[in-house]
């Protein structure tokens, strides 16, 4: 009753601020404090598995061992970083390297050898083996493209920007 | 038509409150919860003590959710806590809350059993109230002594090992019952596995349930007033109503108790000792914790005052004294039944001034000899 009066009578008489939005006004950022108080930490606590993974997905550059250099009109899938990746080695002997992820709905894709492209088995999209082009059914991007180099020792490094 | 009042912020939580209140019915809850009365005199401070408890269960409930989140039972325990405490960001934060948590509840427990011990407040009708109560405390133990095992270090390793031979004691079942507890003869992955699915899901499910029947009670009956109110006519009696009144100064000591949890838990942030060695000695001065104090003590005065012969004896007689004990605390209800017998209720409350003196004076020696 008393809040109310006064809160009256300060508005009537004009002045800055009555009391009870004053009191409001601190409730509320002292209940935003112990929020952020409390929340940051947790989302830290369940963030950092992501966080660590976007660490390791940063690399920019690796390195695949002669070994492991798929023979020709074969592919390799393999992990850049966190990203699946596919490796191809076309049979004119040149090599394409392409992000492995569906720009649809993000499955993985594959190499079909005996069709000369790139398939995804979700839901049928077809990219092209040396583009990586989307060339039918429903992925509306296509996949991303890294930098292929081959050492003289016969290692593959790949790189993107 | 863009400035319709009904587009207020105001009017729009009226419209939502009075759609959900027409299929729900809050108002009726709202105004039982403002008809509800709680007695106002001068030991009223203990009132928020079950509130403090129910507080400290749910902080353990929710950091103990967040825990479940990387904490992997069986042989990769140890390791799993390590990364929470070392690794995974305010990790350490989470792990401390959860633990100190565990103990200020433990305490908070026992200051509310006692306020009601000596408010006498067990009386008819709420003997069921002291009943579920006690349960509750059972149950609170149970889950202190089988979360303390689950970083699977050198003190919870033998602490476990100690713990269980409290059952081994019990004549002919108690070896069947440990074995089978344990998964075994010895502590191994495999009791961490059991104690974990004790400690994450049957125990939870029998607390909740023995909470939600706790706290029905305490609607239904309400406060109890102590005996010295209940001496003062009818008129010179004051409350408050419960909603907004008490509720209000109940979030206050809400508040209170997750300031003092913080506090605690950043400044004196829980440890992870060594591994747990099955092959390793006892760690000197090893001892369980504060709450398990009293019983530890009685049972090492036992086998000391006994000859070596009877040692056997004097550690099931220590046990037999503490269920003993529990028994007649659990009775108390049946004794000192109402306000008829002046004779019954000083006798209740020199038994609550025994154990509690008894209780506090054991736990300090306790902590002397160490």
């Amino acid at each position: 009753m008393t809040d109310e009066l006064s809160s009256n009578e300060a508005s009537d008489r004009g002045e800055r601020m009555p009391r009870r939005v004053f009191f409001k006004a601190g409730a509320g950022l002292v209940a935003a404090g112990y929020a952020g108080g409390i929340g940051y930490p947790i989302y830290r606590y369940l963030a950092t598995p992501a966080q660590r993974a976007a660490e390791l997905g940063a690399i920019t550059e690796m390195t695949i061992p002669a070994d492991k250099m798929p023979a020709v009109g074969t592919a390799l899938q393999f992990l850049f970083g966190n990203r699946p990746t596919i490796l191809i080695h076309l049979e004119d002997e040149s090599l394409v390297c392409l992000d492995a992820v569906c720009t649809h709905l993000g499955c993985t894709v594959q190499f079909q050898p005996d069709k000369k492209i790139i398939h995804c088995a979700c839901h049928g999209g077809t990219y092209d083996m040396h583009t990586g082009k989307n060339i039918a059914g429903p992925p509306p991007k296509p996949l991303k493209q890294y930098q292929v180099e081959t050492t003289p020792d016969g290692q593959v490094r790949i790189s993107r920007a | 038509m863009a400035k319709s009042a009904s587009l207020a912020p105001e009017a729009i939580v009226r419209g939502l409150y009075g759609w959900v209140n027409d299929r729900l019915g809050l108002d009726d809850v709202l105004a039982i919860a403002k008809k509800k009365t709680v007695p106002q005199h001068r030991h009223s401070f203990w009132y928020y003590w079950g509130g403090i408890s129910l507080f400290l269960f749910l902080v353990q409930f929710v950091s103990g959710i967040l825990l479940l989140m990387y904490y992997q039972p069986g042989a990769n325990a140890y390791e799993s806590v390590r990364q929470i405490t070392y690794e995974v960001d305010f990790g350490w934060l989470v792990r401390s809350a959860h633990s100190w948590a565990a103990n200020l509840m433990v305490l908070a427990v026992f200051v509310h059993m006692f306020s009601v011990f000596f408010m006498k407040a067990y009386r008819a009708p709420r003997e069921f109230g002291w009943w579920t109560g006690l349960g509750l405390l059972g149950l609170t133990f149970v889950f202190g002594f089988s979360g303390y095992l689950l970083p699977f270090d050198e003190l919870s390793f033998f602490a476990t090992k100690v713990g269980l031979e409290v059952p081994q004691a019990l004549p002919g079942l108690g070896p069947i019952i440990v074995t089978l507890v344990q998964g075994g003869e010895m502590v191994t992955a495999v009791t961490i596995q059991r104690f974990f699915a004790l400690h994450v899901v049957i125990l939870p499910l029998l607390f909740i349930g023995a909470l939600g029947f706790h706290l029905f009670l305490v609607t239904r009956h309400g406060n109890a007033v102590p005996p010295s109110e209940e001496l003062k006519p009818e008129r010179e009696r004051r409350t408050i109503p419960f909603f907004p009144n008490f509720f209000t100064k109940d979030l206050a000591m809400w508040l209170i108790t997750l300031n003092v949890l913080a506090i605690l838990a950043s400044m004196f942030p829980w440890t992870l000792g060594a591994p747990a060695d099955p092959a390793a000695a006892a760690p000197e001065g090893i001892h369980p914790e504060w709450y398990f104090m009293s019983q530890f003590q009685v049972l090492k005065v036992m086998g000391r005052i006994l000859p070596p012969e009877l040692q056997m004896v004097g550690e099931i007689g220590g046990i037999m004294l503490f269920n003993i004990a529990g028994i007649l605390w659990a009775l108390i209800p049946l004794y000192d039944k109402d306000n008829r017998s002046a004779k019954r209720a000083r006798n209740a409350t020199w038994l609550g001034i025994i154990f509690l003196i008894g209780l506090i004076a054991t736990t300090i020696w306790a902590y002397a000899e160490l």
